[in-house]
């Protein structure tokens, strides 16, 4: 358990001697920063005319969408860039003309941190202490107190390549901070890490804050941790959209936000329907209801949105994220939602067994009140075993996933989660226990039954040098798709993903979120029962991540039965059952609702309260005490 | 020196030391590496041709043909077959059987008493045109022999007007492992210094360990001492387990000093690694930093270095492109060095090539190397 | 089956050649291999620098020393006054050789006698030396011959040489014919050991395998692309050969063809076991080069295999390009006739048999 630092571990602060004249000001001060990069033959500008001051002491949150600009802006700041133009003083000084002056003072943590991993966490911390310049006799106490801070104490020796997803952004912090800066830059620290290291890893800011009166801008795409800062700085397309505190945000949204029920419509056909009304703003699935932004000067009354039956509104708080979305969505015309994925057809091509009735509207809702036993299991593990030499990467799994579910796998990076993936898919092999999918071992089964499966990986995996048009064309006719039922097929993919644009675009150039589209759709082109989605929202922005769970929920009401891994606690609320893995082992099953009442407490807390209570439960079953 | 920079400086050099002691494909390359490639070339690459299989065909059996014919039976060159007709001898000839055919016609010893000078048909296979060469060469010399010994034996000498006496210096069994095994060496110490290098940066890049360097206060010239030191460590490790070979396996002489030997090695290991930072920091990728270290330098010091082909027997273009091959300068130093001795001018003026080359390649990496990411 | 098989070969064509990289990989070096190697790969001597000390003030030396001076093959650096030069211009390398002629000389064969010539030569690089010592031995017994038969004498007997397939030795016809097999290996091995390592890289792979794709037809999907660049390359270079470098080609394109075919499927086996092996790019690139290297030293494409020690000419029964490159110098220089060539082919068939079958078991059991 980290305890309160004593008074000679507040004492021994910063290498560098504060004058006092500098304490106020603004450790940052950009003024009209341009930056622009040529990428593929074309002109891109990260940053246009940016306006931002960071003030002192204090939490700074930079927070925007994939290629805002954030980034371009965090290596200006530690001057690995040169500006077009503009003004950028970092501490006061000039970060062009004073590079060194400035690198001397401040810490910064890239997103991709680039720890030695074939150095173990004391020689990494050796490193970058003599890359610091700082001296023999104080590395002690500064190696104690930041181990303490971290808890990383017992994993000295341990190669820094061994560690967790979460310790190795824990001991890129503490290489950062090897001596005390003035100015902590942190680009995306917290992306890919689990629910639990990312609150050490807030810890460790607010105690540097508080303790040593450093300055933080940190970076982040994750909305719920703009509520962590102090400041928030919000950036889109290269400009500073606004700026102040998460409370000063929220209030704008006063009265737009409410939590939608219906007893008659299941809440993702709610959604859809929400959607497409002109007066929504967003609507996202929360277990049964459905919270919905409203646009700018509608409020919604009991009463209201008549259409559907049986619905109860209930205001909620607001929220910074709901700002977010207002700043970037509220210029848009009218919400499109995606065209709909009209698999249904295909389905009933594909299917083998003809239980399945279709299209369903009340079945489904019905269904999901039934008994589980009496729907149908497409994907059953039972006692799974995978072992890597003496690693058990998956510890004895079991789970089911029914007809027409969306069932999320959730766990921090190396829980095991991708492992257990790829053996449903029959990528690696089974060490011990079984798997079926439609009945069929994947691994074994005669190529017509991976027709029956969607598949789409961690990482963007279609050919990057190929267009969109050339991925499509080749996935389709490996997937057995010929003649017009081909052309149609390929038509529908550009039409519903919005891809026509790109068509003939080499795949790799593409903006993230359209890659995920693309890979969707190869997915989807032959119409799968069964979907498997293997952390599909990873490192996509928000907007992107909305948009692409609009179309799982399309599929899910039309009866495809979807697998998805996350790390997103958020996305698990979207899921109609989930199991949450720790160390290859299944630690809870259940629907979202099941784990947060308890896990987490109560009704209202959120999945990541669940999640982070049922990973200290079963760690405190674990020790022996 | 500025303040902190030797604490840097260790930091970075025990860095990448415990990198590559944990790493065992760089170990792999520094020593292994040597090991296979001196002995697959110094056992697998060799221009004395022994054992040639020819025909002998001795149509009419006679003293003379017979005294001639016997001649090849007692030559390390040759692995005779004799032969009734020459039909038969060609025959194996296009089988590929022989190499060679020596041909003695039926009416040799009669013309040959009669002193009519009757030919002795040689027919080799110019396919390998060296081989033929050299077989050619062998049967000159036994026909040469051949003629001292008749000459002998009815009481005279041979008088040719001009007697030709060869003196081969510097290796005087004519053994081919002598020249090529001291340019192996070279071939491997291009390989060893550009390889590893080129991996190393671009591994940085990579990995985006280098971002995290250039924000710290280093300066560019402590990031390349720091990955200097330790390859040239490693690289001088690789060519002290070439040089033990060359002596010791293959039997090469060290005619020259052995200070003198490991100072031109330890020259031309830094235009080594010059070449591979160069690569390295040019393209940031260890996969497209490995092929261009091996097109750009190791198929050159292969090739053009005058490591089995003599770069003075070249056209003149392609000998001008070889004065930018820093092998060719280290290969003429370890010929030299290893057969010859000491001579002065040839270590001198090699020396100043590979040292405006180990200046060009350090130089250019030093400012292409930049303290900012564009 | 075959329609997927063809949308896999499309696919693989266009990550090739649209990839700039790649394509540019694929077709500039080894053209660049070839007219380096075409040139520069040479054991022929030409302008071997002599430096002359003619102590003899007769005719007939200085007839000698024209012989030399007409000779093309031989390029006089210096005419020497004495003895006193003579090392360091060898240490040098001013000179590779220095022909010494005795004092007296003319005077001593005008009464008969035999007059020693001296030649000391640079043996740093023992086969230089060796035949530019075939070159002044040839001019010397010329010379010989010529004046016995002034004096009215023949020497005993003398040799006719002649060199069959290859009439002036030049070692280009012997090296070029070589590259094809060289380069038939590299193109054909680079492109099928790095494209299963890059959609390994990439996570394709995987997602290739959850398709309905049969594992065989990916193999087969795999080995094509090799196979067909590398027949398209090889034939590019067999035209080069022909009509740039000049060198004859008098058998029959259709024996070199099927030989060309069951070699390459020998590296296609290879390449695919390597790429079976590896999980990046990187150690595919590693692997091609670690059997690239044995491969081509120990095939005879520099030096006979007969060279080697009788050891390591066992080594070499496992080679593919031992074999073809018999085939295509036989063919091209020799006429050879297929018939005559079934001892070379069908060793390849066996190794191409036995990579390909173990390539396909490996390909099988590291699916993963």
């Amino acid at each position: 358990m980290p305890h309160q630092p004593t008074a000679q571990t507040l004492a021994a602060a910063p290498d560098f001697p504060s004058t006092s004249v500098e304490e106020n000001k603004a450790v940052i001060e950009a003024r009209g920063l341009e930056k622009g990069f040529m990428q593929a033959q074309k002109q891109v500008h990260a940053l246009a005319g940016l306006h931002l001051n960071v003030g002192p002491r204090q939490v700074t949150g930079l927070i925007g969408p994939d290629g805002a600009g954030k980034t371009t802006f965090m290596r200006l700041c530690a001057g690995l860039l040169r500006p077009d133009a503009g003004k950028l003083q970092v501490l006061g000084l000039d970060t062009v003309r004073q590079t060194l002056e400035v690198q001397a003072r401040i810490g910064y943590m890239p997103q991709r941190f680039g720890l030695y991993e074939d150095l173990s966490v004391q020689e990494n911390m050796d490193l970058f202490a003599n890359l610091h310049g700082v001296a023999h006799d104080r590395r002690a106490e500064r190696y104690q107190r930041l181990m303490e801070m971290s808890g990383m104490e017992p994993f000295g020796k341990r190669l820094a390549g061994k560690l967790s997803g979460g310790m190795k952004q824990k001991l890129g912090l503490m290489c950062t901070l090897v001596r005390s800066p003035k100015l902590l830059l942190l680009d995306e620290p917290t992306v890919g890490v689990d629910p639990v290291s990312r609150r050490e890893l807030w810890q460790i800011v607010y105690r540097l804050v508080e303790e040593e009166g450093v300055s933080v801008l940190l970076s982040t795409a994750y909305l719920d941790e703009a509520e962590r800062c102090a400041e928030v700085a919000l950036i889109h397309q290269g400009t500073i959209l606004g700026q102040g505190s998460p409370a000063s945000f929220r209030v704008k949204m006063q009265g737009r936000t409410w939590k939608l029920h219906s007893g008659a419509i299941s809440s993702r056909r709610l959604q859809m329907r929400m959607l497409r009304h002109a007066s929504i703003l967003d609507a996202l699935v929360l277990g049964s209801s459905l919270r919905v932004v409203t646009r700018q000067g509608i409020a919604l009354k009991p009463g209201d949105l008549s259409e559907i039956d049986d619905l109860t509104i209930t205001p909620l708080p607001p929220r910074f994220e709901d700002f977010f979305l207002a700043a970037l969505r509220d210029d848009e015309e009218v919400l499109t939602p995606p065209a709909p994925l009209e698999i249904t057809q295909e389905l009933e091509q594909n299917t083998a067994h003809p239980v399945v009735q279709r299209p369903f509207v009340s079945q489904m809702d019905a269904s999901s009140d039934a008994s589980p036993a009496a729907a149908t299991a497409i994907i059953q593990a039972d006692k799974l075993v995978r072992r890597f030499g003496s690693f058990i990467a998956v510890d004895q799994v079991s789970f089911r996933v029914d007809r027409g579910e969306i069932f999320g796998l959730l766990g921090a990076n190396g829980a095991g989660k991708t492992t257990t993936f790829r053996m449903l898919c029959g990528l690696l092999p089974i060490s011990s226990g079984s798997c079926t999918v439609a009945g069929v071992n994947l691994r074994h089964a005669a190529s017509a039954a991976r027709a029956k499966i969607g598949y789409m990986a961690q990482k963007f995996s279609l050919y990057g040098n190929l267009s969109i048009m050339h991925n499509l064309h080749f996935f389709s006719s490996a997937y057995g798709l010929r003649g017009k039922h081909r052309s149609e097929r390929i038509q529908w993919a550009l039409d519903s993903f919005a891809l026509k644009p790109f068509a003939e675009v080499p795949s790799q150039t593409l903006p993230l979120g359209y890659k995920q589209r693309l890979a969707l759709a190869v997915a989807l082109m032959h119409g799968p029962k069964v979907l498997f989605l293997d952390e599909p929202t990873s490192g996509v922005d928000p907007l992107a991540r909305r948009e692409f769970w609009q179309h799982i929920n399309q599929l899910a009401e039309q009866g495809v039965t979807v697998l998805i891994t996350t790390h997103f606690m958020e996305e698990a609320e979207y899921c109609d059952r989930l199991v949450i893995m720790a160390e290859g082992r299944v630690l809870a099953e259940g629907t979202p609702a099941d784990m947060k009442r308890e896990y987490g407490g109560h009704g209202e807390a959120s999945m990541e309260d669940a999640f982070i209570g049922l990973i200290k439960a079963s760690e405190s079953k674990e020790v022996p005490t | 020196m500025k303040p902190g920079r030797l604490m840097r400086l260790t930091g970075l050099v025990r860095k990448e030391w415990l990198q590559v002691m944990r790493d065992p494909s760089s170990l792999a390359i520094a020593l292994a590496l040597p090991l296979v490639l001196l002995f697959i070339f110094g056992y697998g690459v060799s221009l004395d041709a022994k054992n040639v299989p020819i025909a002998v065909v001795v149509e009419q059996p006679g003293s003379q043909s017979n005294a001639f014919a016997a001649s090849f039976f007692n030559t390390p060159y040759f692995q005779p077959h004799m032969m009734r007709s020459v039909q038969e001898a060609e025959e194996a000839l296009k089988r590929a059987e022989v190499q060679g055919i020596v041909w003695l016609r039926s009416n040799f010893d009669a013309d040959y008493l009669s002193r009519t000078s009757p030919p002795i048909g040689v027919i080799v296979n110019g396919v390998d045109a060296n081989t033929a060469r050299l077989v050619e060469g062998y049967v000159q010399g036994i026909w040469f022999g051949w003629l001292d010994k008749q000459a002998e034996l009815s009481g005279t000498r041979l008088k040719p007007p001009l007697q030709l006496e060869q003196r081969i210096w510097f290796n005087p069994e004519v053994r081919s492992t002598d020249y090529l095994v001291p340019g192996v060496v070279a071939v491997v110490m291009t390989l060893i210094g550009s390889l590893l290098t080129a991996l190393v940066i671009a591994r940085e890049w990579e990995r985006g360990t280098m971002e995290t360097l250039l924000v710290t206060r280093i300066s560019v010239f402590e990031l390349l001492a720091g990955k200097l030191i330790p390859y040239f460590v490693l690289g001088m490790a690789g060519f002290f387990i070439s040089l033990a070979m060359a002596r010791f396996l293959f039997m090469v002489p060290i005619r020259g000093s052995l200070l003198l030997l490991v100072a031109v090695s330890a020259l031309f290991l830094l235009v080594a690694l010059g070449m591979g930072l160069a690569i390295s920091t040019v393209f940031r990728s260890q996969f497209v930093a490995a092929l261009v270290a091996l097109v750009v330098t190791f198929l050159p010091a292969f090739l053009l270095s005058g490591f089995i082909f003599d770069i003075r027997s070249m056209p003149l273009v392609i000998q001008g492109i070889t004065r930018i091959i820093a092998a060719r300068y280290y290969v003429s130093m370890l010929q030299t060095l290893f057969l010859v001795g000491n001579v002065g001018f040839i270590l001198l003026i090699n020396s100043l090539y590979l040292l405006g080359m180990a200046t060009i390649f350090l130089g250019l990496t030093y400012l292409k190397t930049g303290k900012r990411l564009d | 089956m075959i329609r997927r098989i063809r949308a896999l070969l499309l696919k693989e064509f266009l990550a090739i050649f649209l990839d700039k990289a790649s394509r540019m990989a694929i077709i500039v070096p080894p053209i660049i291999q070839l007219f380096v190697f075409g040139y520069a790969a040479t054991f022929d001597l030409n302008r071997v620098r002599i430096a002359i000390l003619n102590e003899d003030s007769g005719a007939l030396s200085r007839e000698l020393v024209s012989r030399f001076q007409g000779n093309s093959t031989f390029e006089i650096v210096a005419y020497l006054g004495s003895e006193q030069g003579i090392q360091s211009l060898i240490d040098n390398e001013k000179t590779l050789m220095v022909l010494r002629i005795d004092n007296a000389c003319s005077r001593r064969v005008a009464t008969g006698e035999s007059c020693p010539v001296q030649v000391l030569i640079d043996g740093r690089n023992s086969n230089t030396a060796m035949l530019a010592l075939n070159y002044v031995r040839a001019i010397v017994t010329d010379f010989n011959e010529d004046i016995m038969a002034r004096q009215g004498k023949g020497m005993p007997a003398r040799l006719a040489v002649q060199a069959w397939f290859n009439p002036n030795l030049e070692s280009r016809w012997f090296i070029v014919p070589g590259i094809i097999a060289l380069l038939g290996m590299i193109v054909t091995l680079v492109v099928t050991a790095l494209s299963v390592a890059r959609e390994r890289e990439d996570g394709t792979f995987d997602q290739l395998l959850v398709t309905p794709l049969r594992p065989w037809e990916i193999m087969v999907g795999k080995s094509l692309p090799g196979l067909l660049v590398g027949l398209v390359e090889v034939s590019l270079i067999i035209a080069l050969t022909v009509f740039w470098f000049r060198i004859p080609l008098h058998g029959n394109l259709l024996t070199l063809y099927p030989a060309l075919v069951i070699y390459l499927l020998s590296v296609v086996g290879v390449g695919l076991m390597i790429s079976s092996f590896s999980t990046t790019l990187q150690q595919a690139l590693l692997g091609s080069i670690l059997f690239i290297v044995p491969a081509v030293t120990l095939s005879g494409f520099t030096t006979p295999i007969a060279n080697m020690p009788e050891w390591m000419q066992h080594l070499t029964v496992v080679n593919p390009m031992r074999y073809f490159l018999i085939v295509v110098r036989r063919v091209f220089l020799e006429g050879t006739e297929i018939h005559l060539l079934v001892h070379e082919i069908w060793p390849m068939a066996l190794i191409a048999a036995c990579t390909l079958s173990l390539a396909t078991w490996l390909f099988r059991h590291r699916l993963h």
